[in-house]
């Protein structure tokens, strides 16, 4: 039975990514007792997901590197990975709280030798690569991944590949027995930091992301840049192999639209303006990037990156929602559309189209166990009838890094405000 | 007609805009386009050749004050109502109601383009079938093919007659309607009851409209 330390002056944080790792810590680090948990087998969320940040061009293992240390030297954190709330009862200042535990079936001694990985046979998407490859079903999620510690995955469990896996360990790290729990634990105040989920392409009919296989994600053109990738870093389609020097940008693919999300994402155009560079990067003078944009609204302080991507005499501005794409003989997707300057209808191919698909809040649809407001896109509200829970980072908004680490600093020091009341009412 | 149009364009002076948020019907909706141009992107027709201006262009005429342009154009009158630009627009105008409504507005100000075939369409198609509730297929295509004249008419009909026979061998065309016996509604009286009192509803709606 895993043992969790809470009480009602302890801040539970829902949510290990970018903006539940900065409230634990922030909080944390004020002294207070924390709960951090995620649903995944590692920390990071979606950040460590990307190849780079914008506007630095800096790796988000960089960040993330600070955060974990953080983290490691702070005993008042305790860390609850493949955790899930499901359950919240109780009112400001003294929730009760039950989380569902799944079983990671390797326990504290893994060394992350990755014998185990080498032993079993069975192979199972990628979901740390967006499903863009497959790895062993005894697996290390990332290379960064925390806690560095392997996991097994429940579908080999009574097969013979897990018994591989347990004889191949050599420190009696496989557990096999490893059940499910439940556990209840109190809490004081609640920051939900669940973040987002890409926008489900294919819902955008007209761009057939589920009929032509060069027309990707965002998301998943960060994992085809990133060297620890599915294509070790190299920007290959995935119908061919062939090497994408010639790679168009589809913006607000979903956002902006009453049909599909109804708010900007904010971060798709930096985002694209940020894969850009990847494409110079991988192929110089000799990869080609176009943008088909709405508008392109650098949020913040950012006109400057968008101004010298613009200079760049490789990328290309077209101010145009694409209408509609369309496949030639080679298997090139092509961008057909009207170019609102000139009103010329064009079709272009392209080697590789990626949308820039939005943010979806994780929160929406899903059942929070507790009642919260959410706004007409789905994205958590401030709730004075529920005045010790708080939202952070993208359950709240479709924010970037940086500002999701602005709302989540906001949360954690909400939560702490609720926590030293009871603290007060307890002396 | 025209006096109509001087009307028109004294009340509204430089605001055309304005003018079609007022007198078009859905002409409301003009100012939400954000020019994404998804709208003329998945249009079928081929306004390069067949239209002066896409929609979002034509929005943005008229946000330009562009009246005689706009009114006098032949793009509205070239929409084929399949709404695509509807079913897809971001900010969910109704592109082609919009489109219907400025033609609409055009011809009744006297300022659409003249001897335009599908204004000519629509026109004779109402007159035929309001007449007895029921469309009189060959006196409508008569009067759409003898248009331009007796040459070009009978140089249509040739065309299009192995068509014709076709609908006549699958009893879809019955040629007694030539003579004027065509298929009816039961209440042909009532039908133009009904008629009328639109019409009445809707003429004291752009009343009221003209003197607001």
């Amino acid at each position: 039975m895993t043992s969790v330390v809470a009480t009602n002056q302890t801040i539970l944080v829902v949510g290990g990514g970018i903006s539940g790792m900065t409230a634990a810590l922030e909080a944390a680090e004020t002294g207070k007792q924390v709960v951090l948990v995620e649903s995944n087998p590692y920390l990071g969320g979606r950040t460590v997901q990307l190849y780079r940040y914008f506007p630095k061009m800096c790796h988000p293992t960089c960040g993330l590197e600070i955060n974990l240390r953080r983290l490691k030297a702070n005993p008042r954190i305790q860390v609850l990975t493949l955790a899930e709330v499901t359950g919240i009862s109780g009112g400001k200042g003294a929730y009760s709280v039950s989380v569902k535990l799944k079983p990671r079936y390797v326990n504290s001694n893994c060394t992350a030798c990755g014998e185990c990985g080498k032993a079993v046979q069975t192979e199972i998407d990628d979901a740390f690569n967006y499903n863009l490859g497959k790895i062993k079903a005894a697996y290390l999620p990332s290379s960064m991944a925390y806690p560095q510690r392997y996991v097994i995955d429940p579908s080999i469990i009574g097969t013979p590949d897990a018994e591989r896996a347990k004889a191949a360990c050599k420190y009696d790290a496989v557990n096999l027995d490893d059940q499910e729990e439940t556990i209840s634990l109190n809490a004081g105040a609640i920051v939900w930091a669940t973040g987002w989920q890409p926008y489900a392409a294919e819902k955008i009919v007209y761009y057939g992301y589920d009929r032509f296989p060069n027309v990707i994600t965002n998301v998943e053109f960060e994992r085809l840049a990133d060297p620890h990738g599915p294509t070790g870093g190299k920007i290959l389609r995935p119908s061919d192999g062939k090497e994408a020097k010639n790679v168009a940008f589809i913006q607000c693919a979903g956002s902006r639209d009453e049909n599909h999300l109804r708010h900007c994402s904010r971060f798709c155009c930096m985002g694209s303006l940020k894969q850009t560079h990847y494409v110079e990067e991988a192929f110089g003078d000799a990869g080609k990037s176009t943008i088909y944009y709405i508008d392109i609204r650098a949020i913040d302080r950012f006109e400057d990156f968008y101004q010298k991507v613009q200079a760049n005499p490789n990328v290309s501005f077209v101010k145009s929602k694409v209408a509609r794409i369309t496949q030639d003989k080679e298997g090139n997707p092509v961008c057909n559309g009207v170019n609102v300057e000139g009103y010329k209808r064009y079709a272009t191919a392209h080697d590789l189209v990626v949308l820039a698909v939005g943010m979806e809040p994780s929160v929406k649809g899903i059942d929070i166990p507790a009642e919260v407001m959410s706004d007409s896109s789905g994205f958590i509200m401030a709730d004075p009838a529920n005045a010790g829970i708080f939202g952070a980072g993208c359950a709240t908004n479709a924010l970037d890094v940086n500002r999701s680490v602005q709302s989540a600093t906001a949360a954690a020091l909400r939560a702490i405000q609720v926590v030293n009341k009871v603290a007060r009412a307890e002396v | 007609m025209s006096d109509l149009n001087q009307k028109m364009a004294a009340k509204y002076q430089n605001n055309f805009l304005k003018e079609i948020e007022e007198q078009a019907e859905m002409g409301e909706w003009v100012k939400m386009c954000m020019q994404c141009g998804l709208c003329s992107g998945s249009c079928p027709t081929n306004f390069q050749a067949g239209w002066d201006h896409p929609p979002q262009e034509l929005f943005m005429m008229i946000r330009a004050g562009k009246r005689d342009e706009v009114l006098k154009s032949n793009s509205m009158w070239m929409c084929t109502s399949c709404y695509n630009c509807y079913v897809r627009c971001p900010r969910k105008v109704p592109v082609t109601h919009v489109m219907h409504g400025i033609a609409e507005y055009a011809y009744r100000i006297g300022q659409s383009p003249k001897n335009q075939p599908t204004q000519h369409l629509s026109k004779t198609f109402w007159d035929n079938c309001t007449k007895t509730g029921r469309v009189n297929e060959v006196k409508l295509t008569q009067s759409l093919y003898f248009k331009d004249g007796i040459g070009s008419g009978i140089k249509k009909a040739m065309e299009m007659q192995s068509v014709a026979l076709g609908l006549v061998k699958a009893k879809r065309l019955n040629l007694m309607e030539a003579v004027g016996l065509s298929h009816k509604c039961k209440d042909i009286k009532g039908i133009h009851a009904m008629l009328a009192k639109a019409n009445e509803l809707e003429a004291k709606r752009q009343a009221d409209k003209a003197k607001a």
